[in-house]
């Protein structure tokens, strides 16, 4: 619905009208075109200065001078930062696979659902997120802390005796985590799962497959774009998240979100700043295009 | 069809010039009736200035004051570095004037201008971060102050280093300042809360190490939420969280420790290519007023180091001592320094000290 | 009777991840009545903060700084993204797996980084700060979800239906509106959703880019933290769901009676 204005000078053309071959590279530098010209203006000229800066060094009031150096990169390889990275990457792992386990059935009950709620039903996923993140983080604290909500209630109902630990601890950072996460999980996946063919799966049934077996062998694997879509959604942010797991966890770790942050906002280190943060990209570079590389191959056949 | 596609450009290139144009600042009528530019760019840390002290400025010099705000020394450097000359007035920690001035990022005042400079406690100027005031003007200050829930804690405490005491496990907040923090530990190892010297620097690590079970959690924003919470009893947090605290909790009390407290203050200085100097300037002498500095201090409970302004603030809050140390404690208090390049190795220690568990 | 029951728990499961999205929402909700200025313990039931809420020009103004950005960029990015999912899925190029992979970088670059590049760009080129270097940055990270999930939408979609609709003589762009639209319009609806989300709650990247006149809902609440967000930020969080709500059971109920 809103691609008409720029697509439109493509329908007015006169050899448009003609169909066929010649047409398509037109097609092409009219979808491809727009994006690629905006993310090299916005994105990869701001990404190439943050190269350029992760090879200057520190000045002592907090700039960048000369000379050109690698010490920055050279400084990443320490126990430590290795360390923040590998607990950053399990957190956000756990977060993508607790929200695939709670989105998947949940985006597969909304997009089968009957088709009159069906976008009701979804746009009730996101709404609450059109709330400020702070105040949700917040309700989140009032609860769960010890004298909360919840604590409140397990006692009233004789459930427990002492109140539980539900803040400042890893538990909540994940549940903030997740909670946050989840429309960019099941979004996707909604997006994916609706747009099955029903007698895809009465075929399998009615060929005598039992449902598990369908799921397994059927629905799955046609909806694994909206799965791979969903898991990097969510995991390449939670990478990077650190608001969250900070204001529920109490600051008590340092996430690689944190690390870069701090070097731009207290250690005032521009250079280390950017080259941790060339890494980060470069690493998740490597998972992605392992990604597209492996999938390519599927998704060629399939289309056969 | 090369027609309509330069068309849709230069369409878009309009419209991007156009919106462009729209959001700049509209340029500067010179001259009002006092001298005074129509429009000044304030940029404040945020929580900072009550708007009624804003909107009385507007609506007695008849000029419009842009504010806006950040959260750290380092967001305010970052946009100011971005040049342009988009504010006239910025705020910065003590510690952060020297390298602003030697980067050239900010201009000498005009003190002039200030004649409610005088208003000053003499204590309170003239300080080794800019000798002279040549750059800068105090604003407000505040310790990071230590204090506790009696209702709930019934170890003594009347220093740092009772931080430590192992009945104290998961009930400290602390802001989530490394300077702060370690600044503290340093204190209570005996070092200055500024020291560099790496041996001392590791000996405050494994110290630092020691108290992270005692401590439940790291909030530079709004500590006191914990304390009346009580979700902790004990905290090290700036002095006007303890007091805010206390409106909720009375019982909530305040310690001098025996360490010694750490200090900054925060100052006007002028953004290098500043639009509208002279007006900055008219805001600053218009915030030194007594009354109007006792209506900032109303709201924001900061250590004013305006003396006209305090014989007009409450007693009960300048009796506070989470937010006034008493005098001799303010004969001690350390201000906190730019290191230079040892920030790199706290830096290093606060990351090691929070990846440990 | 196994499909009844097989339907029972799907209505029970989705109304637990509903009670598990909108716990939270309660809470904020009842806060928006609560006396204390505090977001941390109930003290009475007032209405005040909503009447606070009305005259304070300050919040509402960046709300509406808000859905400006948020719409105009929303719309941007999703027709961008749209159309370059649309292209990848469609046509091969030389260094498509480069764009393909590039397109994941803005999500995981760390927001500090990106704003902070994005101010010295704007600043290298004398771009003034305003609403334009606001809905600029808004358009650049929230591009890459719409991608993302309108490609996944994508995938799998029969190639052929297109070639025939073409075959018959539909221009590529009646194609795309005729054929392709439909198909992926599920997609795009919940990317642009995303990237409205996006856009709402973003602080980090609108710190650096805005102008000194032009502070977004979020930054203005951030500005709030130190004493207290106060609860009219809770009053216009329930109006806004409210609203929000309202609108879109509203637009149903007129879309099924058509049908």
């Amino acid at each position: 619905m809103k691609a008409p204005v720029i697509g439109s000078a493509t329908s007015s053309r006169p050899a448009a009208t003609t169909p066929n071959r010649p047409v398509r590279d037109y097609g092409k530098t009219w979808t491809i075109g727009p994006i690629l010209i905006w993310m090299s203006a916005l994105f990869l000229l701001p990404l190439i200065l943050i190269l350029g800066v992760s090879f200057f060094t520190r000045s002592s009031f907090g700039g960048i001078e000369l000379p050109l150096t690698v010490e920055n990169y050279v400084r990443f390889f320490d126990p430590l930062y290795f360390k923040i990275l590998w607990i950053s990457c399990v957190l956000a792992f756990f977060t993508t696979a607790i929200c695939l386990v709670l989105g998947y059935p949940f985006a597969y009950i909304v997009a089968r659902s009957p088709i009159n709620y069906r976008n009701i039903l979804m746009l009730l996923i996101i709404v609450p997120f059109w709330t400020n993140s702070l105040i949700r983080t917040y309700a989140w604290i009032v609860l769960l802390r010890t004298e909360g909500v919840i604590n409140t209630i397990l006692m009233q109902l004789g459930i427990i005796s002492q109140p539980l630990p539900l803040l400042y601890n890893e538990t909540a950072v994940l549940i903030g985590l997740v909670y946050t996460m989840l429309p960019f999980m099941v979004l996707p996946l909604y997006a994916s799962i609706e747009k099955l063919d029903k007698s895809l799966l009465e075929a399998s049934s009615d060929l005598g497959a039992k449902p598990v077996h369908t799921f397994w062998k059927v629905t799955l694997p046609l909806t694994a774009p909206g799965i791979m879509a969903g898991s990097l959604l969510v995991f390449i942010p939670s990478l990077g998240l650190f608001f969250i797991p900070d204001l529920m966890g109490g600051s008590k770790t340092v996430l690689i979100g944190n690390l870069i942050k701090n070097q731009f906002l207290t250690a005032r280190d521009w250079p280390f700043g950017s080259a941790s943060s060339i890494i980060l990209m470069g690493l998740t570079l490597l998972f992605i295009t392992a990604y597209i590389l492996i999938t390519k191959d599927k998704e060629g056949k399939e289309l056969l | 069809m090369k027609q309509g596609f330069r068309k849709i450009v230069a369409a878009g290139f309009l419209t991007i010039a156009l919106t462009a144009a729209g959001c700049s600042s509209t340029p500067s009528s010179q001259g009002g009736e006092n001298g005074l530019d129509k429009e000044l760019n304030v940029f404040n840390w945020s929580e900072y200035l009550p708007d009624s002290v804003i909107k009385k400025f507007e609506e007695r010099y008849g000029v419009k004051v842009n504010y806006s705000t950040f959260s750290s020394n380092e967001e305010m450097l970052a946009k100011v570095s971005a040049g342009g000359g988009i504010y006239d007035l910025t705020v910065a920690s003590d510690y952060f004037i020297q390298p602003m001035a030697n980067q050239g990022l900010i201009e000498p005042l005009d003190l002039n201008n200030i004649p409610n400079f005088k208003n000053l406690e003499p204590d309170l100027v003239n300080k080794e971060h800019d000798p002279g005031n040549k750059y800068s003007v105090p604003y407000m200050g505040n310790t990071v102050s230590l204090a506790y829930n009696p209702d709930n804690i019934k170890t003594s405490i009347t220093s740092f280093a009772d931080l430590w005491k192992p009945e104290l496990k998961s009930q400290i907040v602390m802001v989530d300042d490394q300077r702060f923090i370690l600044g503290m530990v340093l204190k209570t190892l005996g070092y200055s809360g500024n020291d560099t010297d790496p041996a001392h620097l590791e000996e405050a690590k494994q110290k630092m190490l020691q108290l992270m079970p005692n401590i439940k959690a790291f909030d530079s924003d709004s500590p006191k939420t914990l304390m009346i919470n009580g979700e902790v009893n004990v905290a090290l947090v700036w002095g006007p969280e303890i007091a805010l605290a206390q409106r909720e909790k009375p019982q909530i009390t305040t310690v001098l420790p025996k360490e010694g407290l750490m200090i900054t203050f925060d100052n006007f200085v002028i953004p290098a290519g500043a639009k509208h100097k002279k007006t900055a300037e008219a805001f600053i002498n218009f915030l030194l007023e007594p009354e109007i500095s006792a209506e900032i201090a109303k709201d924001f409970p900061y250590i004013n180091p305006n003396t006209e302004a305090r014989k007009l603030i409450d007693k009960e809050t300048l009796e506070n001592i989470a937010i006034y140390p008493p005098p001799e404690e303010m004969k001690r208090v350390e201000s906190l320094k730019d290191i230079g390049d040892s920030v790199k190795l706290y830096d290093r220690i606060w990351s090691e000290v929070k990846s440990s568990q | 009777m196994r499909y009844s029951l097989g339907r029972k728990f799907s209505v029970f499961y989705a109304s637990l991840i509903y009670l598990f999205l909108y716990m939270p929402i309660a809470i904020l909700i009842l806060y928006s009545f609560n006396q204390s200025k505090l977001n941390a313990v109930w003290t009475g039931f007032t209405f005040d903060w909503y009447v606070k809420l009305m005259q304070n020009s300050d919040v509402l103004e960046a709300m509406k700084t808000s859905l400006i950005v948020a719409l105009i960029s929303t719309l941007a990015a999703t027709m961008i993204g749209t159309l370059a999912a649309v292209g990848m899925y469609r046509y091969h190029f030389r260094g498509k797996t480069a764009l393909d992979a590039m397109l994941y970088l803005p999500i995981v670059i760390p927001e500090i980084v990106m704003g902070i590049s994005m101010l010295a760009l704007f600043a290298q080129l004398k771009v003034p700060l305003g609403y334009f270097t606001l809905i600029a940055a808004h358009i650049t990270f929230s591009v890459p979800f719409v991608v993302v999930v309108v490609r996944a939408r994508l995938a799998g979609f029969d190639k052929s239906i297109e070639e025939a609709a073409m075959d018959l003589g539909a221009t590529p762009w009646q194609t795309f509106v005729k054929v392709t639209m439909p198909v992926i319009a599920p997609g795009i609806l919940a990317s642009a959703m995303l990237a409205f989300t996006l856009s709402l709650d973003d602080v980090i990247i609108s710190f650096f880019v805005a102008g000194p006149a032009s502070a977004t809902l979020p930054l203005k609440i951030f500005s709030m933290v130190k004493f207290g967000v106060t609860p009219e930020i809770n009053a216009l969080s329930t109006l806004m769901l409210v609203v929000t709500l309202a609108i879109v059971i509203f637009a149903e109920r007129i879309r099924m009676r058509k049908e």
